[in-house]
């Protein structure tokens, strides 16, 4: 499996991952490397496998409905870049 | 009082013959005196700890301590620390001071454990070295040229160079079995769902599991004593009682059946790492154990699923990181999406950016089912060979690592070679058992793990077998020279 230069462009903007021009080459070859080295998976025939996605197959929990968190808007406010009058703040969205 | 055990040290608080104050102190003192070489620290959080020794003393003078009251201890800082910088190694959370404390950092709080620090570590927990720190390398403490191991490095190095008797680590794919191996201490990994995960800061949330890295397998005991059970606000919490991980330690393992697994064996295998683990069977042989050939065919597939699995998971649980809410930003954004780009683009390293994008690749349309699904259904086959394997044995065992610490820089330019690091522990992880990793010798005068795999919940048994293997070895209480 190779990834081109397009290839890791078109991931990293998915990713939402800003990659420098000149480190595109280098991420396209470790890439390529690491999807090598995953191809190796193909060699057993797993078509009757159940797929595992929890070690001991548990199901999630449930929980009454109740409230069990406060509210800590300064606390929680406190860690954001940018905030003002209690909200997140981010460039204009909406013109 | 370096030189002590955790347990010795317990004691030593409760006869009077130090006080916790004193005994953070001199952790304190030994951490200004050696971190320097080793970066085996992010933050030191002296006053805070101090304040907490001065409580521990108030307790232990009342009467009513625990086995922990008064021990310093340190946190990975993958932990959530309220008031004291959590930064997972990542320049994205180089300001982040979380607003509450995970479960395991609450539960040794109320066991009257004392903080001292948090902990160096591979950025994000992605890395078998401790090279990927945005904060820098942790320097081996048994040659400071080579890497502790990762991603929990920090706490291996630390408690290997005696600066506190015992950390928290976390594992994912043996990062703390693998840095314990590396650095020549003792390290439980236990079931998944032992240990809440609840302020975790999240990898790969299938196969994330805290865990204690200490001196010994008793001291180790002690810590997970305190750590493991249910917690509601961690939903992947299994609700099942915990053992007094103490009180097995001193069981009798003979007729114990052990189960060497030939691929553990093969190519790949340093030579005397091999000659190293085979003496340690040979012990065990004389404690009375019975040696059990088996067989795990599709381990060597473990690395491969490994490397879709985790990374699928690192790139949705990342995805938080947007520079929005907490962490870094960007400056100057040009609009929203470029916020998120540059903000994610600058504030992660190297190693976080390629797993986000190779997990990116295998979820994205049209490839989940080559890559995710199929490496579930190949996860169903390696648990299964686990799952046929301790229907005839009691135990499993072999290397911890392939080799022992390799030199810093060695392996950090190809990340292939830096993942086979982990071939030995990642199984574990995928199968979601508990593993632990044991001092078994020197192989040119660095240390060699033995790992020792159990079936589910065997926590008690593990500690119990490696506790035997500890009373009659002394390589668990080797001081690498220059800090005794």
């Amino acid at each position: 499996m190779s990834l081109e230069t397009d290839d890791v462009k078109r991931i990293a903007h998915l990713a939402r991952l800003a990659i420098d021009e000149a480190d595109i080459p280098g991420y396209a070859r470790n890439l390529s490397n690491i999807l090598d080295l995953v191809e190796q998976m193909n060699s057993v025939n797993t078509d009757a496998v159940r797929p595992m996605a929890h070690p001991m197959d548990a199901q999630q929990r449930l929980r009454p409905d109740v409230v069990t968190e406060v509210n800590q808007r300064e606390k929680f406010l406190a860690n954001a870049p940018l905030a003002e009058a209690g909200l997140f703040l981010v460039p204009k969205v909406i013109e | 009082m370096h030189t002590k055990s955790l347990a010795e040290l317990a004691e030593g608080l409760r006869n009077k013959d130090f006080s916790s104050e004193e005994l953070t102190r001199s952790s304190l003192a030994r951490i200004k005196q050696y971190d320097i070489q080793l970066n085996s620290f992010i933050t030191v959080a002296e006053a805070p700890a101090l304040a907490q020794a001065r409580q521990a003393d108030a307790q232990l003078a009342s009467g009513k301590a625990g086995p922990l009251t008064g021990i310093p201890i340190a946190q990975k800082d993958i932990f959530c620390t309220e008031g004291v910088r959590t930064s997972c190694a990542s320049k994205m959370l180089d300001n982040f001071i979380s607003p509450y404390n995970a479960t395991v950092v609450q539960k040794y709080n109320d066991a009257g454990a004392v903080m001292i620090g948090k902990t160096n570590m591979d950025e994000f927990a992605m890395g078998s070295s401790n090279e990927t720190s945005f904060y820098g390398a942790v320097k081996n403490p048994w040659d400071l040229e080579a890497v502790p191991g990762g991603s929990s490095g920090g706490s291996a190095a630390c408690v290997a160079a005696r600066l506190v008797p015992a950390a928290t680590g976390t594992d994912t794919g043996g990062s703390i079995r693998q840095p314990a191996a590396l650095c020549g201490i003792t390290g439980i990994k236990p079931t998944y769902g032992r240990v809440s995960r609840y302020g975790m800061i999240a990898f790969a949330s299938s196969l994330d599991q805290a865990g204690a890295m200490a001196g010994s397998a008793e001291d180790t005991a002690m810590m997970l004593n305190a750590m493991a059970g249910f917690d509601p606000k961690d939903s992947t919490s299994i609700e099942k009682d915990v053992p007094d991980y103490t009180a097995s330690l001193n069981n009798d393992i003979k007729g114990l059946k052990i189960g060497l697994p030939k691929e553990y064996f093969g190519e790949g295998l340093d030579a005397d790492v091999a000659a190293k683990i085979e003496q340690a069977i040979e012990e065990y042989k004389k404690l009375g154990a019975e040696i059990v050939e088996i067989s795990l065919p599709n381990s060597s597939l473990s690395v491969p699923v490994y490397y879709v699995v985790a990374p699928a998971e690192c790139s949705t649980n990342l995805s938080r990181f947007d520079g929005v809410r907490y962490g870094y930003r960007c400056e100057d954004p040009e609009d929203l999406e470029d916020l998120y780009k540059r903000s994610r683009g600058e504030g992660f390293g190297a190693e976080v950016k390629r797993r986000i994008m190779i997990g990116t690749y295998a979820l994205s349309a049209g490839y989940y089912d080559a890559y995710y699904l199929k490496a579930q259904k190949l996860r169903r086959l390696i648990s299964e060979d686990f799952k046929q394997a301790f229907e005839k044995v009691d135990v499993i065992m072999g290397p911890t690592a392939p080799s022992t610490a390799f030199k810093i820089g060695e392996k950090s330019d190809d990340p292939i070679t830096m993942y086979l690091s982990d071939i030995y522990t990642i199984a574990t992880n995928l199968a979601g058992l508990p593993g632990m990793s044991v001092p078994a010798g020197f192989s040119n005068s660095l240390p060699v793990g033995l790992q020792i795999i159990g079936n589910y919940f065997d926590e008690a048994r593990l500690l119990n077998v490696a506790h035997q293997y500890q009373n009659v070895t002394d390589w668990h209480r080797q001081i690498p020279k220059g800090f005794e």
